[in-house]
């Protein structure tokens, strides 16, 4: 019951289960995978019952209730929320509570959803494996030696785990499809500005993008109905129409559809033979759908990682400025003697190692006589990228390929080498340079039977194309219905 | 020892505050003077998640002050992060624009200190929008050593404008200045209250030293903090004497010693180094990423063009010459901004006394504006009530003490002119009545009516006075009239 948002409508129309029954037995499943999985930062039975409470009061009452009634929902740590603290997993914000909620907060609580909790995440969102964070590493349902992915492990695995049916991730280079390739869930990174990133704590701001995390296509519509859409306060946000995502998960016929196949990627070194077969696999059952499958290139390809890893960091020390210990979050305690060693401790007590790195890497690259040689060179990569992914979506509808090299790697196994935790977004940063929509889907399992994700990509807005292509995988495939052994 | 010849350049940073009701990037309020903290949101606080949006009335006042100073309005502006640390700046960096101002390449002509008859042109390489910072307060609760920080000013727009180098004297800086203050005042782009900080200016200043023929340059100061025109004045006087003396000394040049950053003490007259700038800050500017560019369509800088209207100057000139009033009148009335020339254009032409609107705008409108510390926009009495009571003055219908009693109501409680009168209970006195009044006077007053027999006329002056006060709707003039009729008469 836990694994389907539209099970817990059903049951609670049918009056089979109460919404504070359906709370319960979420919070009570969130208690006991807690000490093995660690996917929560804060959980808040108190609230949660609330909300559930009064959302039987309303059905009881015979008042309208939102399209996610009732259903409970995790929340990654990078989302304000004015009832629970915000910590993007970090010392510096350990604590911190914003006085406000983020529009997709405010947006999940108007639809009447259940927000149980915050989901661990690597240290604002920097990291592939759930590693960085302060509040502990989280450990993959499937296989508790090994990471659920990052940065948004703590969602991928709060789904994964059975503890919610859905969750909300953020996805910069790839945190929403790399952990759910890792845990076995559907994951969606809308295109930049579907939704609004207002309330989201910013990591890199061109990049940034939130979306839902659900075990299937359809239930992933279910929440991009609720978190889609413009906004004012957002001035990046997109003025642009939203559908009804549900109704792009009604047809499974793909005759018509044209897939690019990015064939040198699935047999780039360093992939696992797994993922290769998986993608081989997914390209036959998208054939037998009926969709034509197209070879594509993406030239500048070999760039993205590298791209990626000047723009973001260069936000990143941006972003990351304002925590200082001037206003708000951790502050050096009295051996700070004047104000710029109070700076200079604050930051050196609050940040972990992944933070600093990457705001060293982006101060540098935007310093003066440094910044043409990296940061802007970086921005005029970025547009090359764009202009790849122009080109290869005037011949194709989609995209199909790997989400990761590998499935879920051994806790412990890249967390001291930076450069191999890079390269787990080498599938998945173009996406975002591009700020195109793209999807992780379970995709089957390798010999020890760790999930493995499959990814489609698609042109800007076309999130319905995605959930459909991906609805009609899910009609003739059942990974997506496997589950861990608890 | 003679001093060698020296040219003095410099160049001025004029930050004018934009005046919009709200912040750059959010809905706060802008209003001046509100206690410490109650004037913030996340935006503008810079609070984790947040995100600024572009208030568009901050863009068509940038854009009006650009084109008055004849600048180019490039089709695209956009939006940089400026980076430092510093208490007052909450999220580590200022949003700002760095190679793509909103304005560009625009001068002023000033009228030559030197020489009345001439101008001289003033570059002005750009100018640029950008959000202010808070204000840190130290040590202001009486005897601990604290330091408090108000945002209430963070996210309050300014526009930037940055001179060319072109001023040689700190006089041809304080004419610059005027001017530029005179030109945001009219077009309702700024207050410019140097006190309130919506006019700030730092100055670049730097001497050419003709040795030989040979031109030597001392190092840039860049003196900041200075809060008043005269302050400018006295802080560039004492820098070009400070610079030469410290050149005699040191022989230090731009080539050895680049540029620093002086500050202003006003109580000592002295300016004073900062902080060196051996190694100039690094703002690592770059695009900010939660604001897209901004397309400036030509139409719309047209529109805005077309709407900017006459020139401080030529309304000067139009205030005299159709309304006969001196141009010391006419130069008050426009420096109070284009509100008031409008009030004073309403006024004057509805009562058809240009003169009179002149003198009763620069007495009791001003005062009463500064005691009620409004602006004109909102001023309880309106340019027709104006207009009406004035002309009532100049058909004797009231007397200009009466008139002032309808004004103070009518500024005080609102409501129209009648209603004022009536509620004063001013009501014209008639003939017959006055005439009683002032045989009563005469019989009352013998020595007056002699005095007037004998050729002295202005003795009837004694009698208004008393007319006043047993009826004090009585119009001085009228009592002067029936007085001499009735004593010519007798």
């Amino acid at each position: 019951m836990l694994d389907s948002a539209l099970e817990v409508l059903r049951l609670q129309a049918a009056g089979e289960a109460s919404a504070v029954e359906i709370a319960e037995r979420a919070l009570d499943a969130i208690e006991a995978s807690q000490s093995t999985h660690n996917a929560y930062t804060h959980v808040d039975r108190e609230s949660a019952v609330a909300a559930a409470k009064s959302v039987d009061a309303k059905r009881a009452a015979g008042q309208p209730l939102g399209a996610l009634a009732g259903v409970p929902i995790a929340v990654k740590d990078v989302l304000c929320t004015s009832d629970m603290p915000t910590t993007c997993s970090s010392e510096m914000l350990r604590g911190f509570r914003p006085p406000y909620d983020a529009t997709v907060v405010g947006k999940l609580r108007a639809a009447d959803a259940v927000i149980v909790g915050k989901t661990n995440m690597d240290e604002f969102a920097m990291g592939a494996s759930t590693e960085t964070s302060a509040f502990g590493i989280t450990k993959n349902p499937w296989d508790t030696s090994r990471t659920p992915g990052g940065s948004s492990g703590g969602a991928a695995a709060a789904v994964a785990a059975g503890t919610v049916p859905l969750s909300l991730g953020t996805d910069t280079g790839g945190s929403i499809r790399q952990p759910a390739a890792f845990c076995g869930v559907t994951g969606l990174k809308p295109t930049y500005g579907r939704v609004s990133r207002y309330g989201l704590v910013a990591f890199a701001s061109s990049l940034d993008q939130i979306g839902p995390m659900a075990w299937s296509a359809d239930e992933c519509a279910l929440l991009m109905n609720v978190i889609a859409g413009f906004e004012p306060r957002d001035s990046t946000s997109l003025d642009q129409a939203v559908p009804d995502f549900t109704l792009a998960t009604e047809s499974n016929d793909l005759r018509g559809v044209r897939i690019g196949v990015l064939r040198e990627s699935a047999q780039a070194e360093g992939i696992d033979e797994s993922i290769r077969n998986a993608v081989k696999h997914a390209i036959g059952v998208f054939a037998e759908l009926g969709a034509e499958i197209v070879d594509v290139d993406l030239p500048h390809r070999e760039y993205w990682v590298p791209t990626y890893y000047v723009i973001a960091p260069s936000e990143a020390s941006s972003n990351l400025s304002r925590y200082d210990g001037a206003h708000y979050g951790h502050r050096a305690g009295a051996e700070a003697k004047d104000l710029v060693s109070m700076y200079c401790r604050s930051r050196a007590e609050g940040f972990g190692a992944e933070v600093k790195r990457r705001i060293m890497i982006g101060t540098y690259a935007l310093s003066e006589g440094y910044a043409d040689e990296y940061y802007n060179k970086a921005l005029k990569v970025r547009r090359l990228i764009r202009g790849d992914y122009d080109a290869a979506f005037s011949q194709v509808d989609l995209m199909l390929g790997p989400v990761t090299p590998t499935p879920a790697f051994p806790l412990g196994d890249k967390i001291d080498d930076p450069i191999q935790m890079y390269l787990c977004d080498l599938f998945t940063v173009g996406a975002n340079l591009a700020g195109v929509p793209a999807i992780s889907l379970p995709g089957g399992f390798d010999p020890s039977g760790l999930p493995i994700g499959i990814q489609l990509q698609a042109p800007t807005l076309e999130e319905s194309r995605l959930l459909f292509a991906a609805s009609a995988f899910q009609s003739a495939t059942d990974y997506h219905t496997q589950r861990p052994n608890q | 020892m003679s001093q060698l010849p020296t040219t003095t350049i410099i160049g001025l940073e004029v930050h004018v505050q934009l005046k919009t009701a709200t912040k750059l990037f959010c809905g706060c309020s802008t209003k001046f003077g509100s206690p410490p903290n109650t004037q913030v949101c996340p935006v503008c606080l810079g609070l984790p998640g947040a995100l600024p949006v572009i208030n568009e009335h901050a863009i068509e006042l940038a854009i009006r002050a650009g084109l008055a100073i004849n600048c180019d309005i490039p089709p695209l502006t956009k939006w940089d992060r400026k980076q430092y640390f510093y208490p007052d700046l909450p999220k580590g960096y200022q949003i700002s624009q760095f190679d793509l101002p909103i304005c560009a390449d625009g001068c002023l002509e000033i009228v030559d200190p030197a020489d009345a008859d001439a101008t001289r042109r003033i570059g002005i390489t750009r100018a640029h929008l950008e959000e202010d910072a808070g204000k840190s307060m130290h040590d202001e609760a009486a005897g601990r050593a604290d330091s408090r920080i108000d945002l209430n000013r963070c996210g309050t727009p300014l526009l930037e404008i940055v001179s060319e180098p072109d001023l040689r004297t700190a006089e041809e800086a304080l004419a610059y200045l005027t001017k530029l203050k005179e030109i945001m005042t009219h077009l309702g782009v700024s207050d410019c209250e140097m006190q309130e900080g919506s006019l700030r200016v730092d100055a670049n200043v730097n001497l050419h030293i003709d040795k030989h023929g040979q031109r030597i340059a001392t190092p840039i100061v860049e003196v900041k903090n200075m809060n008043s025109f005269r302050n400018v004045v006295a802080a560039l006087h004492f820098e070009v004497d400070r610079q030469y003396a410290e050149w005699e000394e040191t022989g230090h040049t731009i080539e050895t010693h680049g540029k620093r950053t002086f500050g202003w003490d006003d109580v000592k007259g002295v300016t004073y180094p900062q902080r060196e700038k051996e190694e100039s800050a690094d703002y690592r500017y770059f695009p900010c990423p939660d604001l897209l560019p901004i397309r400036i369509p030509s139409e719309r800088v047209e529109e805005i063009r077309g709407s900017l209207g006459e020139t401080p100057e030529e309304t000067r000139e139009r205030l005299q010459s159709q309304y006969g009033i001196k141009a010391y009148d006419a130069d008050v009335i426009v420096s109070q901004g284009r509100a008031m020339v409008e009030y004073f254009d309403a006024v004057a032409m509805a009562s058809g006394e240009g003169k009179r609107a002149s003198s009763w705008i620069q007495q009791d409108v001003m005062r009463t504006l500064k005691e009620q510390g409004g602006d004109i926009e909102s001023f309880g009495v309106t340019a027709e009530q104006l207009a009406q009571l004035l002309s009532k003055v100049s058909s004797g219908e009231l007397t200009n003490d009466r008139a002032r009693d309808v004004f103070k109501h009518l500024s005080e409680n609102g409501g129209d002119v009648d209603q004022a009168i009536k509620a004063l209970g001013i009501e014209a006195v008639d003939d017959s009545e006055m005439e009683t009044l002032v045989k009563e006077l005469l019989t009352a007053n013998p020595k007056v009516v002699d005095d007037v027999k004998n050729g002295n006329q202005k003795a009837v002056g004694s009698l208004i006075g008393q007319a006043r006060g047993k009826n004090p709707n009585a119009n001085p003039q009228k009592v002067r009239e029936i007085a001499l009729r009735l004593i010519e008469q007798a």
